[in-house]
């Protein structure tokens, strides 16, 4: 099957998902109530995204993430790494991140909320514990399969331990913390969105928070639609960051060379 | 029988005294209460290329790795050019048998990394890292990843990585044993050229017995393992330059194969008993 069919066939999917939606509203048969039509959300979208104080949510919302994200990710590669390399160290620490890890990270939300108040720090730090985890287990791992042949090489061509970290165990480990920091986009954003809903007084959680507290359902699904639109421009973003830093992978060399 | 074949070398050549470059001295390697090798007396003269055969599972890289100071022998002592071994040694060339390039670097930053790491200036690493890749025929080659060199391609890279430096000591860890048979002619022969063009001291493990008397000035052989050591070494004196198909049609080369093979047949037969 060729693209063009493909496409045209997402096409029909997504025109006829919608038409029998909004179809089945103005008919009656589904219940505005609880699945508003199409038509509706659209246009609380576009009243949305024309009225200049939604961009406070937005940006908001996205400080937190961004926040949360660099942190988090900061956090979790640089404990990852040093975890990696110091067997001993990541043995005796080894209960303590599976006890803190097990922990669901949702009822640390009214925690924070108590220690940094109602503010974006406290978002933050909720999308800091999501993230800090799925990056430090990658980094941990990518550093610990470091090739071993690779690396003794490098020592006898003379590599310092610096010079170690820097050509060898953080390059060998980039293709798992990338693909890490993939996964934790998303998990950046749900810290942030279930502090802003838990109590906050402005960002796209508090957005839908509010509708879904007014019963406006046209108004939840605007926000989900929105926030599935933001996660989907990080990712994208994250693919671009990742192409250009991992150019030495077998497959996007090969879409280079075909 | 053939024993009494081998030739004391040719007049022996107007040689030089050459002082020894790397001696191991009754060298014994374990791994808790696996004992790999003991008492290993071993020495490589300067400009002299050593290969040592053994059946499988000898612990002959051990030794190599005792001469890099990646592993401690568990008894006796190693020295390069006098001194005693302790941590990993920066002047020896290490030719790995597995692919050690650097997968994220290109040919031409992986040839340059001995240097990088002794802080060598940014314009004559580069300047002898392309000497180098055209040296070992990859000129052009330069901005390619590993994984778009064959395997040829990435053993020559490794090759040119392993000498820019100018090691005093190259050893080699079965080196080609990974390429097909026509490549591996190639690469022995590259070798061979760019080792005569500036003789070090060699330390190659092997276990073709074709390869070791192609190559090598000696042969030493080792025991089957555990408790591996030298049982018998074989000067080879067969003419340089040598091209590597060649001399395997010549009768002194047969001669050669024939003795050491009658030493190293019964270590082989001895290691797959034990394996058994």
């Amino acid at each position: 099957m060729n693209v063009a069919t493909e496409r045209l066939i997402q096409l029909g999917l997504l025109v006829a998902i919608l038409g029998g939606w909004q179809l089945g509203v103005s008919t009656g048969v589904i219940d505005v109530f609880f699945f508003p039509a199409p038509v509706d959300i659209f246009n609380q979208i576009v009243s949305w995204v024309i009225d200049p104080s939604f961009y406070r949510h937005v940006t908001i919302t996205l400080t937190e993430t961004v926040l949360g994200y660099v942190i988090g990710t900061g956090l979790g590669v640089a404990a990852g790494v040093w975890l990696g390399l110091s067997r001993s160290a990541a043995r005796i620490l080894d209960p303590f991140i599976k006890g803190l890890n097990a922990i669901p990270r949702v009822v640390l939300a009214p925690i924070f909320v108590l220690w940094l108040g109602l503010g974006l720090w406290s978002k933050v730090a909720l999308a800091v514990t999501l993230v800090f985890f799925i990056t430090f287990f990658n980094a941990m791992q990518g550093v610990r399969e470091v090739n071993p042949v690779v690396l003794a090489n490098a020592r006898i061509l003379g590599a310092k331990r610096s010079e170690l970290l820097r050509h060898v165990y953080f390059p060998a480990a980039a293709s798992w913390i990338l693909s890490s920091l993939r996964t934790s986009v998303g998990f950046a954003v749900v810290g942030a969105i279930i502090g802003e809903y838990l109590g906050a007084s402005a960002g796209l959680g508090y957005l839908i928070a509010q509708a879904e507290g007014n019963f406006d359902a046209v108004g939840v699904f605007a926000g989900i639609i929105i926030l599935a639109v933001f996660v989907l421009v990080i990712d994208r973003v994250l693919d671009v960051v990742e192409n250009r830093l991992i150019k030495w992978r077998p497959n996007t060399a090969e879409e280079k060379t075909a | 029988m053939a024993l009494a074949m081998v030739k004391p070398v040719a007049a022996a050549t107007v040689e030089q005294p050459r002082n020894a470059m790397v001696s191991i001295d009754s060298v014994t390697m374990s791994f808790g209460t696996f004992v790999a090798v003991e008492n290993v007396d071993l020495t490589v003269a300067d400009g002299e290329f050593l290969a040592i055969v053994g059946p499988t599972g000898c612990g002959k890289s051990t030794i190599l790795n005792a001469i890099a100071g990646l592993l401690k022998p568990s008894g006796g002592r190693v020295s390069i050019d006098g001194n005693p071994v302790s941590g990993i040694q920066n002047d020896i060339g290490y030719l790995f048998q597995q692919d050690a390039l650097l997968p994220w670097k290109t040919a031409i930053e992986n040839v340059e990394l001995g240097l990088l790491f002794k802080g060598v200036a940014t314009a004559e690493r580069r300047e002898r890292s392309m000497m180098w890749l055209a040296k070992v025929g990859l000129k052009g080659f330069e901005q390619r990843y590993p994984h778009q060199l064959s395997g040829g391609q990435r053993k020559r890279v490794q090759m040119a990585q392993a000498l820019i430096t100018g090691p005093k000591v190259i050893l080699m860890d079965e080196p080609f044993s990974a390429l097909d048979i026509h490549t591996r002619h190639l690469m022995q022969n590259e070798l061979l050229r760019l080792w005569q063009e500036e003789r070090r001291a060699v330390v190659m493990i092997t276990h073709d017995l074709e390869e070791a008397i192609a190559l090598g000035d000696r042969v030493a052989v080792l025991a089957a393992g555990p408790r591996s050591r030298v049982i018998d070494s074989f000067d080879v004196d067969l003419a340089r330059p040598r091209d590597v198909a060649e001399i395997k049609l010549d009768p002194r080369f047969m001669d050669l194969y024939r003795n050491i093979w009658a030493s190293l047949r019964g270590e082989v037969e001895k290691s797959y008993e034990r394996r058994d």
